[in-house]
């Protein structure tokens, strides 16, 4: 089933608390889906850019006691691969052990620093942003915000996703958002199935695209990248996706500045939009959007092959 | 064993089986009295008001609360603050004012037999779903699948609904103030829909009967939805109807376009009166 959240302050600052707006928004969705949360939220950019990556699922702590080690080892590997590609760390995090944020320095090629670091075995990177911070683990989002501190993140705006696993694994690495590698700051979140997955993910890996794990949602994600990468402004690629891709689903993209939402033709997966002067909240059920006000709102549900983006 | 009498569709060789097992069962007697009430049906006096503070109940609290005050005999109910949670006042079998002061989430309200009810906002997917008899008033929008597979009763939306409204329709009325999205009166089998502003694609998609009323743009028919004649009596009805509860559509009701099933279905289109299907 899945739950989808949105959120973004037209008009914010960055000061706006989106990491409580948005775990308050999960836990109203966590019937929907109860294996794992994630949020893509975007924060601060302060020039540096902020890489989110883990070194191993947090189900491989009981299943070797060579794990720790093991760990060590690819955090180790990751640092020296950062020296050797000449990206300066600015600071390190450790939410979990197996979870890391580093802030850092780089002008090279993201897809070259992606693919560094994803050949060390058990490394996969989350997202690399100027404000882009992507954190999924299992679940619900009272679970994952306490555990990376989601509550105090103050930003602009976010997507994040409630996970009811159907098609692949119930790990990190299946969990939504999904990061558009190797693309700074697009994330992508979905409810819904692909019916032409494999046939669009061949094509797409024979242009070079990697993908990170085998779900369908992933395929998004690539998409979008793919499409922004050859010139397409989001909204474009967004309205062509709804031809591209077969199946149900309601999907939301997040750039820098950007917050979209596409349904496909049959309009087969829930969406409910609350458009306000400054905030814009969306959700797979209006129960999520009422969590952040303490008043009457109004709300509706877009139609159709309906593709809306709200900017920042 | 009983032997049916031979008629029309048994002349055509259709139904020659002698009925046997269940279908000989006796159901209902209507000597026994207690088969001619539904249980948790309640006499109440709608003259005696009430109210819940929904803020902090979970949707069978709410549903509870306002079964335990038509056990009291209190008629007229308002819940406050139902925040848009799934699945409240749904199952209410007999005349009661339901008033909700906000909007409610999915499966608002369904299953009902009798009962008005006033959502003062919005609705989520399927609100009305299989509501038997009774009035449903929302003030705002509704989500998809708005009434699905209603058999009676008028379900009414003063703003705009999703997709696949009506879906299933088995009788009863639904009107919506504004427009409507795809597979609007999909497998629709009887009753009316009254649409005043648009309808998405494939309306009225494998309908077998019942009548679809649109004021706006059509974006396009489904299969066996044709448009039909409108005619004096159905400009009187939409009249009536809409002047009820104070809806206007954007032309008037005499520009508005009907649609109904093209389909040719013994069954539905002979054995029973067209106007009789219409009222359920």
């Amino acid at each position: 089933m899945c739950g989808i959240v949105g959120l973004i302050h037209k008009k914010s600052d960055g000061t706006e608390n989106i990491g409580a707006q948005m775990t308050s928004m999960l836990q109203a969705l966590k019937h929907r889906g109860p294996d794992s949360t994630g949020y893509a939220v975007y924060g601060d950019n302060n020039g540096n850019q902020v890489l989110r990556f883990k070194v191993a699922e947090g189900a491989d702590l009981d299943g070797s006691f060579d794990i720790h080690a093991e760990i060590s080892n690819r955090l180790e590997k990751v640092e020296s691969r950062l020296k050797e590609l000449g990206v300066k760390i600015v600071s390190k995090q450790a939410p979990t052990e197996y979870a890391h944020r580093y802030e850092i320095v780089y002008s090279g090629s993201m897809k070259k620093l992606a693919d560094f670091l994803e050949d060390i075995e058990g490394v996969e990177i989350l997202s690399i942003g100027n404000s882009l911070e992507l954190i999924k683990d299992l679940g619900d989002a009272s679970v994952v915000a306490g555990k990376y501190g989601l509550n105090d993140f103050d930003g602009t705006h976010g997507i994040g996703h409630t996970r009811m696993a159907t098609e692949s694994d119930v790990d990190i690495r299946s969990a939504h958002p999904y990061w558009a590698y190797p693309f700074s700051d697009i994330s992508v979140v979905h409810n819904g199935q692909l019916t032409n997955y494999w046939t669009k993910r061949r094509a797409l890996e024979s242009k070079g695209h990697r993908f990170s794990s085998d779900c369908d949602s992933e395929l998004i994600a690539v998409y979008i990248a793919d499409r922004m990468n050859g010139g397409a402004e989001l909204e474009e690629a967004m309205k062509d996706s709804i031809e591209y891709l077969d199946g149900v689903f309601t999907y939301l993209v997040a750039t820098k500045d950007q917050l979209g939402m596409a349904k496909d033709v049959m309009a087969a997966k829930p969406m409910v939009v609350y458009e306000g002067e400054d905030m814009i909240a969306l959700a797979s059920e209006e129960v999520a959007i009422r969590t952040l006000f303490d008043h009457r709102i109004d709300t509706f549900d877009p139609y159709h092959g309906e593709v809306k983006v709200w900017q920042h | 064993m009983a032997t049916l009498n031979k008629g029309k569709s048994h002349d055509m060789g259709l139904h020659e089986e002698t009925l046997k097992g269940r279908t000989q069962q006796r159901f209902f007697s209507a000597e026994e009295s207690e088969n001619l009430t539904y249980f948790h049906s309640f006499d109440v006096d709608t003259g005696k008001s009430a109210s819940i503070d929904a803020q902090e109940l979970t949707p069978r609290e709410i549903n509870r609360q306002i079964r335990e005050l038509m056990e009291q005999g209190i008629g007229d109910i308002t819940v406050d603050n139902p925040m848009s949670r799934h699945g409240v006042g749904v199952g209410i079998l007999n005349r009661v004012n339901l008033t909700f002061s906000d909007s409610l989430g999915y499966f608002g309200c369904g299953l009902i037999d009798g009962p008005n009810i006033h959502i003062n906002g919005r609705v989520g997917w399927s609100c009305g779903e299989n509501m038997m008899a009774g009035t449903i008033v929302i003030d705002k929008n509704a989500g998809s699948t708005f009434g699905a597979a209603i058999r009676g009763g008028d379900l009414v939306c003063r703003g705009s609904v999703g997709a696949r409204t009506g879906i299933d329709q088995k009788g009863g009325t639904i009107i919506v103030g504004g427009d409507t999205g795809a597979f609007s009166g999909f497998m629709m089998q009887r009753g009316r829909m009254i649409v005043c502003g648009d309808a998405g694609m494939n309306l009225g998609d494998s309908m077998y009967d019942g009548v679809i009323y649109v004021g706006g743009e059509v974006e396009e028919l489904g299969v066996d939805c044709v448009p039909g004649e409108l005619t004096e009596l159905d400009i009187r009805y939409l009249t009536s109807k809409l002047d009820l509860y104070g809806i206007k559509t954007p032309n008037g009701v005499e520009k508005m376009n009907k649609y109904v099933s093209g389909k040719q279905l013994w069954n539905y289109d002979k054995l029973e009166p067209h106007e009789k299907k219409l009222i359920l």
